[in-house]
Protein backbone atom coordinates (compact mmCIF):
# COMPACT_ATOMS: atom_id res chain seq x y z
CA UNK A 1 0.00 0.00 0.00
CA UNK A 2 2.59 2.31 0.89
CA UNK A 3 4.06 1.88 -2.72
CA UNK A 4 1.03 2.50 -4.30
CA UNK A 5 0.59 5.70 -1.62
CA UNK A 6 4.29 7.21 -3.06
CA UNK A 7 3.05 6.55 -6.70
CA UNK A 8 0.09 8.52 -6.68
CA UNK A 9 1.79 11.24 -4.56
CA UNK A 10 4.04 11.56 -7.38
CA UNK A 11 2.16 11.94 -9.78
CA UNK A 12 -0.23 14.20 -7.66
CA UNK A 13 3.20 15.84 -6.52
CA UNK A 14 4.67 16.58 -10.33
CA UNK A 15 1.31 18.94 -10.77
CA UNK A 16 2.14 20.69 -7.78
CA UNK A 17 5.42 21.38 -9.38
CA UNK A 18 4.33 22.12 -12.64
CA UNK A 19 2.07 25.02 -11.08
CA UNK A 20 4.58 25.88 -8.24
CA UNK A 21 7.64 26.24 -10.92
CA UNK A 22 4.90 28.57 -12.88
CA UNK A 23 4.68 30.78 -10.10
CA UNK A 24 8.33 30.85 -9.17
CA UNK A 25 9.50 31.74 -12.78
CA UNK A 26 7.37 34.75 -12.86
CA UNK A 27 7.81 35.87 -9.25
CA UNK A 28 11.60 35.47 -9.55
CA UNK A 29 11.49 37.96 -12.51
CA UNK A 30 8.88 40.30 -10.97
CA UNK A 31 8.58 39.53 -7.12
CA UNK A 32 4.87 39.51 -7.78
CA UNK A 33 3.00 36.09 -7.50
CA UNK A 34 0.54 35.97 -10.19
CA UNK A 35 -2.51 35.08 -9.09
CA UNK A 36 -3.88 35.34 -12.29
CA UNK A 37 -2.40 31.84 -13.27
CA UNK A 38 -4.88 29.18 -12.03
CA UNK A 39 -7.26 30.91 -14.64
CA UNK A 40 -5.22 31.39 -17.31
CA UNK A 41 -3.67 27.55 -16.85
CA UNK A 42 -7.89 26.76 -16.77
CA UNK A 43 -8.76 29.08 -20.07
CA UNK A 44 -5.87 26.99 -22.02
CA UNK A 45 -7.18 23.74 -20.52
CA UNK A 46 -10.72 24.52 -22.08
CA UNK A 47 -8.47 25.77 -25.03
CA UNK A 48 -7.11 22.30 -25.80
CA UNK A 49 -10.68 20.90 -24.97
CA UNK A 50 -12.18 23.09 -27.66
CA UNK A 51 -9.75 21.69 -29.88
CA UNK A 52 -10.01 18.13 -29.15
CA UNK A 53 -13.60 17.55 -28.43
CA UNK A 54 -15.16 20.56 -30.87
CA UNK A 55 -13.01 20.62 -33.79
CA UNK A 56 -11.63 16.99 -33.06
CA UNK A 57 -8.15 17.80 -33.76
CA UNK A 58 -5.73 15.02 -32.90
CA UNK A 59 -4.07 15.01 -29.38
CA UNK A 60 -0.66 16.42 -30.50
CA UNK A 61 -1.90 19.47 -32.90
CA UNK A 62 -4.25 20.29 -29.90
CA UNK A 63 -1.47 20.61 -27.27
CA UNK A 64 0.56 22.29 -30.10
CA UNK A 65 -2.15 24.94 -30.24
CA UNK A 66 -2.72 25.62 -26.81
CA UNK A 67 1.21 25.75 -25.89
CA UNK A 68 0.96 28.81 -28.67
CA UNK A 69 -2.05 29.91 -26.80
CA UNK A 70 -0.87 29.87 -23.51
CA UNK A 71 2.69 31.74 -24.09
CA UNK A 72 0.15 34.34 -25.79
CA UNK A 73 -1.69 34.64 -23.03
CA UNK A 74 1.44 35.22 -20.62
CA UNK A 75 2.71 38.06 -22.86
CA UNK A 76 -0.88 39.56 -22.99
CA UNK A 77 -1.03 39.83 -19.19
CA UNK A 78 2.38 41.11 -19.27
CA UNK A 79 2.21 44.08 -22.63
CA UNK A 80 -1.42 44.88 -21.79
CA UNK A 81 -1.55 45.15 -18.32
CA UNK A 82 1.48 45.05 -16.23
CA UNK A 83 3.59 46.75 -18.27
CA UNK A 84 1.08 50.28 -17.92
CA UNK A 85 1.44 49.84 -14.55
CA UNK A 86 2.61 53.49 -13.42
CA UNK A 87 5.41 53.10 -11.00
CA UNK A 88 4.11 49.90 -9.56
CA UNK A 89 4.99 48.82 -6.24
CA UNK A 90 4.05 44.77 -6.02
CA UNK A 91 1.17 45.27 -4.33
CA UNK A 92 -0.66 47.28 -7.22
CA UNK A 93 0.86 44.00 -9.57
CA UNK A 94 -0.66 41.89 -7.40
CA UNK A 95 -3.88 43.64 -7.72
CA UNK A 96 -3.81 43.60 -11.40
CA UNK A 97 -3.38 39.81 -11.47
CA UNK A 98 -6.24 39.55 -9.51
CA UNK A 99 -8.64 41.69 -11.86
CA UNK A 100 -6.95 39.84 -15.08
CA UNK A 101 -7.64 36.46 -13.13
CA UNK A 102 -11.48 37.46 -12.38
CA UNK A 103 -11.32 38.65 -15.84
CA UNK A 104 -10.85 35.67 -17.18
CA UNK A 105 -12.78 33.72 -14.86
CA UNK A 106 -15.36 35.64 -15.75
CA UNK A 107 -15.15 35.00 -19.31
CA UNK A 108 -14.94 31.27 -18.99
CA UNK A 109 -17.98 31.35 -16.86
CA UNK A 110 -20.03 33.42 -19.75
CA UNK A 111 -18.42 31.40 -22.52
CA UNK A 112 -18.47 27.69 -21.27
CA UNK A 113 -20.98 28.22 -17.94
CA UNK A 114 -20.20 26.13 -15.08
CA UNK A 115 -21.48 23.03 -16.25
CA UNK A 116 -18.71 20.14 -15.45
CA UNK A 117 -16.87 18.85 -18.25
CA UNK A 118 -14.77 16.10 -19.38
CA UNK A 119 -11.51 16.61 -21.11
CA UNK A 120 -10.51 13.51 -23.64
CA UNK A 121 -7.17 13.16 -23.59
CA UNK A 122 -5.94 9.88 -25.41
CA UNK A 123 -4.85 8.61 -21.89
CA UNK A 124 -7.21 6.32 -19.97
CA UNK A 125 -7.80 6.68 -16.17
CA UNK A 126 -8.59 3.13 -15.50
CA UNK A 127 -6.29 1.50 -17.92
CA UNK A 128 -3.78 0.12 -15.87
CA UNK A 129 -0.50 -0.59 -17.86
CA UNK A 130 1.96 -1.39 -15.72
CA UNK A 131 1.83 -3.35 -12.34
CA UNK A 132 3.79 -5.80 -10.08
CA UNK A 133 3.34 -6.26 -5.94
CA UNK A 134 3.97 -2.81 -4.76
CA UNK A 135 2.65 -0.84 -6.67
CA UNK A 136 -0.05 -0.21 -10.07
CA UNK A 137 0.18 2.52 -12.52
CA UNK A 138 -2.46 3.86 -15.22
CA UNK A 139 -2.02 4.85 -18.38
CA UNK A 140 -3.03 9.15 -17.13
CA UNK A 141 -0.74 8.40 -14.31
CA UNK A 142 2.74 7.48 -16.68
CA UNK A 143 1.50 10.53 -19.06
CA UNK A 144 1.45 12.65 -16.38
CA UNK A 145 5.01 11.78 -14.99
CA UNK A 146 6.18 12.09 -18.74
CA UNK A 147 4.86 14.93 -20.19
CA UNK A 148 6.02 17.00 -16.22
CA UNK A 149 9.69 15.71 -16.44
CA UNK A 150 9.69 16.86 -20.19
CA UNK A 151 8.46 20.21 -19.27
CA UNK A 152 11.07 20.32 -16.20
CA UNK A 153 13.57 19.40 -18.14
CA UNK A 154 12.86 21.85 -21.32
CA UNK A 155 12.46 24.54 -18.90
CA UNK A 156 15.65 23.84 -17.18
CA UNK A 157 17.85 24.01 -20.13
CA UNK A 158 16.18 26.82 -21.66
CA UNK A 159 17.32 28.34 -18.40
CA UNK A 160 20.76 26.91 -18.24
CA UNK A 161 21.95 26.56 -21.69
CA UNK A 162 20.31 29.80 -23.65
CA UNK A 163 20.92 33.40 -24.24
CA UNK A 164 17.33 34.00 -23.27
CA UNK A 165 18.21 31.95 -20.02
CA UNK A 166 20.81 34.27 -19.53
CA UNK A 167 19.24 37.37 -20.04
CA UNK A 168 15.68 35.73 -17.92
CA UNK A 169 18.40 35.33 -14.79
CA UNK A 170 20.09 38.42 -15.43
CA UNK A 171 16.48 40.42 -15.89
CA UNK A 172 15.61 38.54 -12.68
CA UNK A 173 18.48 39.73 -10.29
CA UNK A 174 18.98 43.60 -11.70
CA UNK A 175 16.59 44.91 -13.97
CA UNK A 176 18.75 48.16 -14.65
CA UNK A 177 21.86 46.43 -14.59
CA UNK A 178 20.00 44.31 -17.41
CA UNK A 179 19.23 46.97 -19.29
CA UNK A 180 22.60 48.23 -18.74
CA UNK A 181 24.28 45.52 -20.76
CA UNK A 182 21.69 45.78 -23.58
CA UNK A 183 18.97 43.55 -22.68
CA UNK A 184 15.38 44.55 -23.45
CA UNK A 185 13.73 44.04 -20.13
CA UNK A 186 10.00 44.50 -21.26
CA UNK A 187 10.71 42.06 -23.93
CA UNK A 188 12.54 39.28 -21.35
CA UNK A 189 9.83 40.17 -19.03
CA UNK A 190 7.14 39.30 -21.36
CA UNK A 191 8.31 36.21 -22.33
CA UNK A 192 8.75 34.92 -18.73
CA UNK A 193 5.50 35.55 -18.02
CA UNK A 194 4.69 33.77 -21.52
CA UNK A 195 6.67 30.49 -20.13
CA UNK A 196 5.25 30.40 -16.94
CA UNK A 197 1.95 30.41 -18.73
CA UNK A 198 2.70 27.29 -20.88
CA UNK A 199 3.79 25.55 -18.07
CA UNK A 200 0.80 26.60 -15.58
CA UNK A 201 -1.19 25.10 -18.82
CA UNK A 202 0.29 21.75 -18.91
CA UNK A 203 -0.39 21.57 -15.30
CA UNK A 204 -4.32 22.48 -15.81
CA UNK A 205 -4.29 19.96 -18.87
CA UNK A 206 -3.06 17.14 -16.73
CA UNK A 207 -4.94 18.41 -13.92
CA UNK A 208 -8.36 18.30 -15.92
CA UNK A 209 -8.90 14.76 -16.23
CA UNK A 210 -8.66 13.92 -12.57
CA UNK A 211 -10.90 16.87 -11.20
CA UNK A 212 -13.73 18.17 -13.78
CA UNK A 213 -13.20 21.01 -16.47
CA UNK A 214 -14.96 24.11 -15.28
CA UNK A 215 -14.40 27.31 -14.87
CA UNK A 216 -13.34 27.17 -11.02
CA UNK A 217 -11.32 23.80 -11.16
CA UNK A 218 -7.68 25.56 -11.00
CA UNK A 219 -8.56 27.02 -7.52
CA UNK A 220 -7.30 24.29 -5.53
CA UNK A 221 -4.62 23.06 -7.38
CA UNK A 222 -3.01 26.45 -7.28
CA UNK A 223 -3.18 26.94 -3.59
CA UNK A 224 -1.50 23.70 -3.65
CA UNK A 225 0.92 24.78 -5.92
CA UNK A 226 1.36 27.93 -4.18
CA UNK A 227 2.29 26.05 -1.06
CA UNK A 228 4.41 23.86 -2.66
CA UNK A 229 6.55 27.09 -3.83
CA UNK A 230 6.25 28.40 -0.47
CA UNK A 231 7.48 25.30 0.84
CA UNK A 232 10.22 25.03 -1.73
CA UNK A 233 11.26 28.77 -1.34
CA UNK A 234 9.54 30.65 -4.14
CA UNK A 235 13.07 31.56 -5.51
CA UNK A 236 14.81 28.45 -6.12
CA UNK A 237 13.32 26.36 -9.04
CA UNK A 238 14.49 22.92 -8.35
CA UNK A 239 13.35 23.96 -5.01
CA UNK A 240 9.50 24.28 -5.62
CA UNK A 241 9.77 21.59 -7.94
CA UNK A 242 11.02 19.41 -4.67
CA UNK A 243 8.26 20.86 -2.64
CA UNK A 244 5.97 19.77 -4.73
CA UNK A 245 6.78 16.98 -5.02
CA UNK A 246 7.16 16.72 -1.19
CA UNK A 247 3.60 18.50 -0.71
CA UNK A 248 2.07 15.76 -2.88
CA UNK A 249 4.03 12.87 -0.93
CA UNK A 250 3.00 14.64 2.91
CA UNK A 251 -0.87 15.75 1.63
CA UNK A 252 -0.78 11.46 0.55
CA UNK A 253 0.24 10.44 3.65
CA UNK A 254 -1.55 12.33 6.03
CA UNK A 255 -5.03 11.42 4.08
CA UNK A 256 -4.15 8.12 4.23
CA UNK A 257 -2.94 7.11 7.65
CA UNK A 258 -4.37 10.12 9.96
CA UNK A 259 -7.16 11.70 8.38
CA UNK A 260 -8.93 11.68 5.26
CA UNK A 261 -10.90 14.44 5.95
CA UNK A 262 -8.78 17.13 6.54
CA UNK A 263 -5.95 15.84 3.86
CA UNK A 264 -6.84 19.19 1.75
CA UNK A 265 -5.68 21.46 5.21
CA UNK A 266 -2.18 20.52 5.02
CA UNK A 267 -1.18 22.17 2.32
CA UNK A 268 -2.48 25.48 3.91
CA UNK A 269 -0.76 24.16 7.21
CA UNK A 270 2.31 23.64 5.52
CA UNK A 271 2.56 27.38 4.45
CA UNK A 272 1.73 28.31 8.06
CA UNK A 273 4.37 26.42 9.22
CA UNK A 274 7.24 27.27 6.48
CA UNK A 275 6.39 30.95 7.08
CA UNK A 276 6.94 30.76 11.02
CA UNK A 277 9.64 28.64 11.09
CA UNK A 278 12.11 29.17 7.89
CA UNK A 279 10.27 32.22 5.59
CA UNK A 280 12.84 32.07 2.67
CA UNK A 281 11.74 27.97 1.57
CA UNK A 282 13.43 24.81 2.62
CA UNK A 283 15.49 25.05 -0.24
CA UNK A 284 16.32 28.38 -1.17
CA UNK A 285 19.97 29.31 -1.12
CA UNK A 286 19.74 33.39 -1.80
CA UNK A 287 22.51 34.95 -2.06
CA UNK A 288 22.60 37.60 1.01
CA UNK A 289 24.31 41.09 -0.10
CA UNK A 290 27.23 41.49 2.10
CA UNK A 291 27.21 45.09 3.65
CA UNK B 1 41.58 67.65 -34.31
CA UNK B 2 39.78 63.77 -33.22
CA UNK B 3 36.23 64.10 -33.95
CA UNK B 4 33.51 64.70 -31.10
CA UNK B 5 32.14 61.41 -29.97
CA UNK B 6 29.75 62.58 -27.39
CA UNK B 7 28.24 66.09 -27.27
CA UNK B 8 26.35 66.70 -24.65
CA UNK B 9 24.29 70.33 -25.04
CA UNK B 10 22.41 71.84 -22.03
CA UNK B 11 20.48 69.37 -20.63
CA UNK B 12 18.40 69.33 -17.47
CA UNK B 13 17.23 66.43 -15.31
CA UNK B 14 14.54 66.28 -12.51
CA UNK B 15 13.83 64.48 -9.80
CA UNK B 16 9.97 64.57 -9.42
CA UNK B 17 10.05 68.35 -9.13
CA UNK B 18 14.00 69.23 -7.99
CA UNK B 19 16.39 69.62 -10.51
CA UNK B 20 19.37 67.61 -10.12
CA UNK B 21 21.57 69.30 -13.21
CA UNK B 22 21.00 72.38 -14.47
CA UNK B 23 22.16 73.00 -17.80
CA UNK B 24 24.90 70.52 -18.37
CA UNK B 25 26.98 70.72 -21.53
CA UNK B 26 30.16 68.98 -22.38
CA UNK B 27 31.82 67.35 -25.28
CA UNK B 28 34.25 64.17 -24.85
CA UNK B 29 36.84 64.16 -28.05
CA UNK B 30 37.37 59.97 -29.33
CA UNK B 31 40.11 58.22 -28.16
CA UNK B 32 40.68 60.72 -24.93
CA UNK B 33 40.03 60.23 -21.30
CA UNK B 34 37.72 62.76 -19.67
CA UNK B 35 37.22 62.97 -16.24
CA UNK B 36 34.30 64.91 -14.36
CA UNK B 37 34.97 65.37 -10.99
CA UNK B 38 32.74 66.83 -7.94
CA UNK B 39 31.48 65.73 -4.27
CA UNK B 40 29.03 63.99 -3.17
CA UNK B 41 25.82 65.33 -4.54
CA UNK B 42 27.41 67.18 -7.36
CA UNK B 43 25.02 65.58 -10.45
CA UNK B 44 27.87 63.29 -11.39
CA UNK B 45 25.95 60.38 -11.32
CA UNK B 46 22.96 62.08 -12.97
CA UNK B 47 24.65 62.61 -15.47
CA UNK B 48 26.14 59.72 -16.43
CA UNK B 49 22.18 57.97 -15.92
CA UNK B 50 20.84 60.87 -17.77
CA UNK B 51 23.34 60.11 -21.02
CA UNK B 52 22.34 56.31 -20.49
CA UNK B 53 18.76 56.67 -20.38
CA UNK B 54 18.32 54.98 -17.28
CA UNK B 55 15.77 57.71 -15.76
CA UNK B 56 12.08 57.71 -17.16
CA UNK B 57 11.61 60.68 -19.58
CA UNK B 58 14.87 62.54 -18.90
CA UNK B 59 16.59 64.58 -19.30
CA UNK B 60 13.82 67.17 -19.47
CA UNK B 61 15.57 69.75 -21.70
CA UNK B 62 18.92 69.34 -23.98
CA UNK B 63 20.08 67.24 -26.30
CA UNK B 64 22.83 64.56 -26.10
CA UNK B 65 24.07 63.07 -29.32
CA UNK B 66 26.20 60.26 -30.17
CA UNK B 67 28.25 59.92 -33.00
CA UNK B 68 26.38 62.82 -34.45
CA UNK B 69 23.54 60.25 -34.01
CA UNK B 70 20.60 61.89 -31.21
CA UNK B 71 20.17 59.62 -28.37
CA UNK B 72 18.07 61.29 -25.41
CA UNK B 73 14.79 60.02 -24.82
CA UNK B 74 15.64 56.68 -26.18
CA UNK B 75 15.68 53.42 -24.09
CA UNK B 76 19.07 52.11 -22.65
CA UNK B 77 19.13 49.35 -24.41
CA UNK B 78 19.34 50.88 -27.95
CA UNK B 79 21.81 53.38 -26.21
CA UNK B 80 23.92 50.76 -25.52
CA UNK B 81 23.63 48.74 -28.74
CA UNK B 82 24.83 51.87 -30.25
CA UNK B 83 28.54 51.50 -28.62
CA UNK B 84 28.08 52.75 -24.89
CA UNK B 85 29.93 51.10 -22.03
CA UNK B 86 28.31 51.47 -18.86
CA UNK B 87 30.51 50.77 -15.36
CA UNK B 88 27.29 51.82 -12.46
CA UNK B 89 28.30 53.47 -9.28
CA UNK B 90 28.51 50.15 -6.94
CA UNK B 91 28.88 47.65 -10.04
CA UNK B 92 25.86 45.98 -9.65
CA UNK B 93 27.09 42.89 -10.79
CA UNK B 94 24.71 39.81 -10.86
CA UNK B 95 25.31 38.24 -7.59
CA UNK B 96 23.89 34.90 -8.37
CA UNK B 97 25.19 34.19 -11.68
CA UNK B 98 29.05 32.94 -12.12
CA UNK B 99 31.69 35.38 -12.95
CA UNK B 100 31.46 33.44 -16.76
CA UNK B 101 27.84 34.60 -16.58
CA UNK B 102 28.68 37.92 -16.17
CA UNK B 103 30.82 38.12 -18.58
CA UNK B 104 28.58 36.44 -21.61
CA UNK B 105 25.34 38.82 -20.18
CA UNK B 106 28.02 41.80 -20.94
CA UNK B 107 28.26 40.03 -24.56
CA UNK B 108 24.65 40.02 -24.84
CA UNK B 109 24.38 41.79 -28.12
CA UNK B 110 27.06 40.14 -30.08
CA UNK B 111 26.45 37.26 -32.12
CA UNK B 112 30.44 36.23 -33.33
CA UNK B 113 31.55 33.22 -30.90
CA UNK B 114 34.81 32.94 -31.62
CA UNK B 115 35.02 37.03 -31.45
CA UNK B 116 33.47 36.72 -27.58
CA UNK B 117 35.95 33.98 -26.69
CA UNK B 118 38.49 36.44 -27.70
CA UNK B 119 37.64 39.23 -25.63
CA UNK B 120 37.58 36.95 -22.93
CA UNK B 121 40.85 36.19 -23.03
CA UNK B 122 41.51 39.89 -23.24
CA UNK B 123 39.79 40.53 -19.56
CA UNK B 124 41.50 37.98 -18.43
CA UNK B 125 44.88 39.38 -19.59
CA UNK B 126 43.34 42.68 -17.66
CA UNK B 127 42.35 40.89 -14.71
CA UNK B 128 43.76 37.25 -14.53
CA UNK B 129 42.20 36.68 -11.15
CA UNK B 130 39.03 36.77 -13.13
CA UNK B 131 39.78 33.61 -14.89
CA UNK B 132 40.35 32.14 -11.42
CA UNK B 133 37.08 32.86 -9.87
CA UNK B 134 35.72 31.58 -13.32
CA UNK B 135 32.81 29.60 -11.84
CA UNK B 136 32.15 31.34 -8.89
CA UNK B 137 29.39 33.51 -8.38
CA UNK B 138 30.14 37.15 -8.92
CA UNK B 139 28.28 37.89 -5.50
CA UNK B 140 30.98 36.09 -3.27
CA UNK B 141 33.98 37.99 -4.93
CA UNK B 142 35.69 40.89 -3.04
CA UNK B 143 34.98 44.86 -3.99
CA UNK B 144 37.97 44.76 -5.92
CA UNK B 145 37.26 41.80 -8.07
CA UNK B 146 33.87 42.86 -8.59
CA UNK B 147 35.08 46.10 -9.75
CA UNK B 148 36.94 44.45 -12.60
CA UNK B 149 34.04 42.37 -13.35
CA UNK B 150 31.94 45.26 -13.78
CA UNK B 151 34.53 46.71 -16.39
CA UNK B 152 34.85 43.37 -18.02
CA UNK B 153 31.43 43.10 -18.37
CA UNK B 154 31.49 46.57 -19.84
CA UNK B 155 34.03 46.19 -22.19
CA UNK B 156 32.56 42.93 -23.70
CA UNK B 157 30.03 44.45 -25.73
CA UNK B 158 33.05 46.47 -27.51
CA UNK B 159 32.05 49.83 -26.88
CA UNK B 160 33.09 53.13 -28.21
CA UNK B 161 32.90 54.69 -25.11
CA UNK B 162 33.35 53.90 -21.60
CA UNK B 163 31.40 55.46 -19.07
CA UNK B 164 33.04 54.74 -16.12
CA UNK B 165 31.34 55.87 -12.40
CA UNK B 166 33.44 56.18 -9.38
CA UNK B 167 35.36 52.64 -9.91
CA UNK B 168 37.78 53.81 -6.93
CA UNK B 169 35.11 53.60 -4.76
CA UNK B 170 35.45 51.40 -1.62
CA UNK B 171 38.70 49.87 -3.22
CA UNK B 172 42.29 49.83 -1.37
CA UNK B 173 44.64 52.08 -2.49
CA UNK B 174 46.64 49.20 -4.03
CA UNK B 175 43.56 48.16 -5.98
CA UNK B 176 42.95 52.04 -6.79
CA UNK B 177 46.09 52.03 -8.81
CA UNK B 178 45.52 48.92 -10.64
CA UNK B 179 42.27 50.00 -11.90
CA UNK B 180 43.68 52.96 -12.79
CA UNK B 181 46.78 51.72 -14.69
CA UNK B 182 43.88 49.58 -16.60
CA UNK B 183 42.37 52.95 -17.60
CA UNK B 184 44.78 54.23 -20.54
CA UNK B 185 45.00 50.44 -21.32
CA UNK B 186 41.31 50.82 -22.46
CA UNK B 187 42.13 53.98 -24.05
CA UNK B 188 44.72 52.14 -25.82
CA UNK B 189 42.52 49.71 -27.36
CA UNK B 190 40.72 52.46 -29.08
CA UNK B 191 37.79 53.27 -26.54
CA UNK B 192 37.10 56.70 -25.39
CA UNK B 193 37.00 56.89 -21.52
CA UNK B 194 34.78 58.75 -19.66
CA UNK B 195 35.39 59.05 -15.79
CA UNK B 196 33.29 59.88 -13.03
CA UNK B 197 35.44 60.23 -9.69
CA UNK B 198 35.72 62.21 -6.36
CA UNK B 199 39.41 60.94 -6.16
CA UNK B 200 40.60 64.25 -8.26
CA UNK B 201 44.33 63.32 -7.79
CA UNK B 202 44.06 59.91 -9.46
CA UNK B 203 41.76 60.91 -11.89
CA UNK B 204 43.56 64.07 -13.10
CA UNK B 205 46.73 62.03 -13.55
CA UNK B 206 45.32 59.57 -16.22
CA UNK B 207 42.61 61.96 -17.85
CA UNK B 208 43.26 64.22 -20.84
CA UNK B 209 40.56 66.75 -19.94
CA UNK B 210 38.61 67.42 -16.93
CA UNK B 211 35.26 69.23 -15.77
CA UNK B 212 34.42 69.99 -12.41
CA UNK B 213 31.17 69.96 -11.08
CA UNK B 214 29.11 71.53 -8.42
CA UNK B 215 25.32 71.27 -7.43
CA UNK B 216 24.23 69.98 -10.73
CA UNK B 217 26.67 72.57 -13.29
CA UNK B 218 30.06 72.64 -14.45
CA UNK B 219 32.37 75.24 -12.74
CA UNK B 220 35.65 75.16 -14.29
CA UNK B 221 37.06 72.79 -17.36
CA UNK B 222 40.34 72.64 -18.77
CA UNK B 223 42.57 70.38 -19.79
CA UNK B 224 44.05 67.78 -17.04
CA UNK B 225 47.11 69.82 -16.70
CA UNK B 226 45.93 73.14 -16.50
CA UNK B 227 43.37 71.70 -14.06
CA UNK B 228 46.08 70.10 -11.58
CA UNK B 229 47.60 73.72 -12.11
CA UNK B 230 44.72 75.67 -11.32
CA UNK B 231 44.87 77.26 -7.49
CA UNK B 232 41.04 76.61 -6.61
CA UNK B 233 40.96 72.66 -7.84
CA UNK B 234 44.22 72.25 -5.88
CA UNK B 235 42.84 73.88 -2.73
CA UNK B 236 39.00 72.29 -3.07
CA UNK B 237 39.72 68.97 -4.63
CA UNK B 238 43.68 67.50 -4.71
CA UNK B 239 43.81 68.91 -1.13
CA UNK B 240 47.17 70.84 -1.88
CA UNK B 241 46.90 74.56 0.66
CA UNK B 242 50.17 76.82 1.03
CA UNK B 243 49.42 78.12 4.28
CA UNK B 244 49.49 82.09 3.77
CA UNK B 245 48.55 84.04 7.07
CA UNK B 246 50.36 86.64 9.06
CA UNK B 247 50.00 84.78 12.44
CA UNK B 248 51.20 81.68 10.38
CA UNK B 249 47.20 79.81 10.67
CA UNK B 250 44.36 80.90 7.37
CA UNK B 251 41.71 82.87 9.13
CA UNK B 252 39.86 83.26 6.05
CA UNK B 253 38.40 80.60 4.17
CA UNK B 254 39.97 81.27 0.44
CA UNK B 255 36.77 82.86 -1.51
CA UNK B 256 36.44 80.54 -4.53
CA UNK B 257 36.68 82.47 -8.23
CA UNK B 258 34.37 80.34 -9.80
CA UNK B 259 30.46 79.94 -9.33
Amino acid sequence: MLGQLIVSSLVVGSIYALLALAMSITYKASEVPNFAQGEMAMISTFMAFVMLSSYGLPFYAAMLITVVFAFVLGLLLEFLFLRRAKMPTPLNLIVITIGFQLMLYGFAGWKWGSDQRQINLPFSESKVIFQNDIFALTELNLATLIIAVVVLVVIYLLIQRTKLGLAMKACQQNINASRMNGISANRIMAITFGISSVVGAMAGILVAPILTLDPSMMWDPLLKGFAAAVLGGMKSLHGVVIGGLLLGLVENLFGFYISIEFKSVVAFAIIVLILYFKPSGLFDKHYVRKV
Amino acid sequence: MAETILQVSNIETYYDKVRALHGVSFEIKEGSITAILGNNGAGKTTTLNTVMGLLDDQPDKGTIHFSGERIDGKDTEKIVAKGIGYVPEGREVFDELTVKENLLVGAYLRKDRKGIQEDLDKMFSFFPVLKDRLQQQAGTLSGGEQQMLAISRALMNRPKLLLMDEPSLGLSPALVKMIFDIIPMIRDEGITVLLVEQNANMALKVADFGYIMENGRFVTSGTAKSLQEDEDVKEFYLGIKTEVSVKGQQRYKRKRRWG
